[in-house]
């Protein structure tokens, strides 16, 4: 090959394809690269996220991408023999044309599609693939314009609640004094804390442009001229990416006090929180943001009108943000002609836990849970049989074989007791002891809960000891009672949705799968148990 | 991030990042950050040196501190180690991954082996929920994790120290 034929070939670079030994391949790539004299151009993607598939080396040819995974530091050898850049080979770890892969060109990836694609952290690649579009757009328009935007659209809130995002922005929009104009704030909630999700951390380690893209939008549609990024510190790297981006978005004049040239300001800062899961909870997030203990607020006031600092503030999910920059760019109804009932758009679905084809699955609202962890995930990793799946986080209800094929919307999931929350789905095989994962969820509450009302702080305690009285088979009917009263008085006397929602996860297995609750018992109860739940 | 460093107590630096921060506004969160990465955790003196600068009591500081589960007021090992707790991580054997952590390494949760290359944390959730168990060691993740490679990983961390020394 010439030295002006450099081939360009993909190697993932977020956090899992990085554990996966991305970084090393990487290095022995080019190392062999150089000593064997090929012209190899090494740009270093996001990730498609079709996580079995990582470390998903991709080779640029006219025909599009060919893909080999997943690459071990051992397989760079037999790789170059087979000439690897010249496109499809034989090699057996070649899986053809990247987007032809079913598991990629089955999903709606609306919110996904530069992740995996571009190099995360340059601005041209981001243009070049619609970025930016969303913001000149804006700009065109009044602030009411891009709220009705987005209410046209009929996003809503994908944190967990499903709130709808364009009645939020009208509400801090219309949130002046007459007096002054407030300074108001657009908040980011990257806490992404629930287990078995990681679409977040996808969109700011792998296209962190659209995150700002979609905040400067947020900013101004509301008015507000100051955004934070309320970032986890579990994720080391999201905070490396960030950072870089919204450097290089201030270089550029997309940040700052005259974005593009059109005198409009917005400045927007990543900060760090400190390991706790209540401060997902947007009250308490605002709280560790001016400084404080995560204490959850009472509600009302709304964030919306007493926010940040007591001024009016939005506070939206990372891809509830990410959202809005496809929507001011392809239109509203783009994105509303995806979904079903008042589900619009798409959702990301993170398939995790013990799963075969582990990853993102963005589809638009609709397909059963049932496709999404057989047709698309191919059930579990290890092959053993699937029982239980917990959708939504670890407030989420865990899910019986009789429930997989509810739709995968909103109000479906809330028919059957459950929620899909941010996404997240995680698999369980046949070994699991639900008994076991009742008591982690009463146990995850003690450690959690910011401690504020008594029901959640200490029920939660008593939940964990009720468990293991029944685990250990003492008055196992009884305490199963006693277990039920308590998740009530836990539903119904908390602030928030940790105390108020701990029991959804721990009533379902009890429901669903009592009999891990009583086999430890000689109980003769134990169908009088199971009826009456 | 949280790579503690072996760096002594040094008043000068940590008043020079707090006078840094301090005017920013919601300080005490960044400061605390700033003084951890620094020092590998928030010593008391750094408390009494914070709390005038940000006109609070120490109280209120210790408060905050004491709130949040990332921050820490002792030294730890060279090294801190946190397992996955969470739920997909459970799915992946994470159990059997803790228990043979702690009997392994001869400490619980929050302890530093007596050899003080390791202090041992539960973390709830790394973000890499389809490739568990998932273990942290300072920005490095590590997927798919057993007890096997777990030992190989603790062995690395012990050995790394060594080489540098030698
Ligand atoms: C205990 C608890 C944890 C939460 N964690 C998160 C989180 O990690 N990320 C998030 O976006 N929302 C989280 N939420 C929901 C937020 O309170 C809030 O509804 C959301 O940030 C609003 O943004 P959205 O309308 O874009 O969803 C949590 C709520 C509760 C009660
Ligand atoms: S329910 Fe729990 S976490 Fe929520 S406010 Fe009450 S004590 Fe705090």
């Amino acid at each position: 090959m010439s030295a002006a034929m450099a081939t360009r070939i993909y190697i993932p670079s977020d956090t899992t394809a990085k554990a996966l030994g991305a970084d090393r391949v990487a290095r022995v790539i080019e190392a062999t690269a150089k000593e064997q004299g090929v012209e190899l151009e090494i740009v270093r993607n996001g990730t498609r996220a079709l996580y079995w598939l990582d470390p998903l080396i991709e080779v640029d040819t006219p025909e599009g991408r060919f893909g080999y995974g997943p690459v071990t530091v051992k397989d760079v050898d037999s790789l170059f023999a087979a000439e690897f850049w010249s496109g499809e080979t034989a090699h057996p770890l070649a899986v053809g044309l990247v987007e032809e892969i079913p598991y990629l060109k089955r999903q709606q990836r609306l919110t996904f599609s530069r992740a995996g694609v571009t190099d995360p952290l340059s601005l041209s690649d981001y243009e070049a693939h619609d970025g930016y579009k969303g913001l000149r757009n804006a700009l065109k328009l009044e602030a009411q314009g891009i709220v009705d935007a987005v209410k046209a659209s009929g996003l809503r809130g994908r944190g967990g609640a499903a709130f709808p995002t364009g009645i939020k922005w009208q509400t801090v929009l219309d949130a002046n004094s007459p007096e002054q104009q407030k300074q108001k704030y657009i908040v980011c909630n990257a806490d992404e804390g629930d287990s078995g999700t990681f679409a977040d951390r996808l969109v700011m380690e792998c296209d962190p442009f659209m995150l700002i893209e979609g905040m400067t939008i947020a900013g101004l549609a509301v008015g507000a001229t100051q955004g934070y990024i309320y970032l986890r510190s579990e994720y080391p790297l999201a905070d490396k990416n960030l950072n870089a981006a919204i450097e290089s978005a201030y270089a550029n004049n997309l940040l700052g006090e005259d974005i593009l040239g059109s005198g409009r300001h917005f400045d927007l800062e990543v900060r760090v929180g400190a390991g706790a899961y209540i401060c997902g909870e947007e009250t308490s997030l605002l709280e560790s943001l001016e400084g404080k203990r995560g204490l959850v607020r009472a509600k009302p006031p709304l964030p919306a009108i007493v926010g940040l600092f007591g001024q009016p503030t939005v506070v939206n999910n990372v891809l509830s943000l990410a959202a809005v920059p496809f929507i001011l760019d392809k239109g509203a109804q783009a994105y509303a002609d995806c979904g079903m009932g008042r589900s619009r758009g798409t959702l990301p679905f993170q398939v995790a836990g013990n799963v075969k084809q582990g990853g993102l699955v963005e589809l638009a609202f609709g397909p059963t849970l049932r496709e999404l962890m057989f047709d698309f995930a191919g059930g579990t990793r290890n092959g053993r049989p699937l029982r239980a799946v917990q959708v939504g986080g670890p407030l989420g209800a865990y899910l019986p074989e009789s429930q997989w094929d509810t739709p995968l919307d909103y109000e479906e999931f809330a028919k059957v007791g459950a929620v899909l929350g941010h996404g997240g789905v995680v698999m369980f095989d046949d070994t699991v002891d639900m008994g076991e994962q009742a008591r982690f969820s009463m146990e995850f509450c003690v450690a959690e809960s910011c401690g504020k009302c008594t029901p959640c702080r200490i029920g939660s305690t008593r939940g964990v000891e009720v468990i293991d009285r029944i685990h250990a088979g003492q008055n196992v009917d009884a305490n199963l009672e006693l277990l039920s009263d308590l998740c009530e008085t836990m539903l119904d006397g908390s602030l928030c949705a940790m105390g108020g929602m701990t029991p959804f996860p721990v009533q379902s297995a009890v429901k669903h799968f009592g009999e891990d609750f009583v086999k430890h018992s000689t109980s003769e109860h134990l169908n009088s148990v199971l009826e009456e739940a | 991030m949280n790579t503690p460093g072996s760096v002594s107590w040094e008043p000068t630096a940590a008043q020079a990042i707090i006078d840094e921060l301090k005017s920013k506004p919601g300080a005490l969160l960044p400061i605390l950050h700033a003084i951890q990465n620094r020092f590998a955790y928030v010593p008391e003196e750094a408390v009494a040196l914070i709390a005038p600068a940000l006109k609070l009591s120490r109280a209120e500081v210790h408060g905050v501190i004491s709130f949040y589960h990332h921050f820490r007021t002792h030294q730890p090992g060279r090294h801190v180690v946190e397992i996955c707790r969470a739920e997909a991580c459970q799915a992946q054997g994470s159990r059997a991954l803790e228990a043979h952590a702690k009997s392994s390494l001869g400490v619980d949760y929050h302890g530093t082996t007596a050899d003080r290359a390791i202090t041992l944390e539960p973390v709830y959730c790394l973000g890499n929920c389809s490739c568990g168990a998932s273990v942290r060691v300072g920005d490095e993740i590590y997927a798919r994790m057993t007890p096997e490679s777990f030992d190989e990983l603790v062995d690395g961390l012990r050995t790394e120290r060594l080489e540098v020394l030698s």
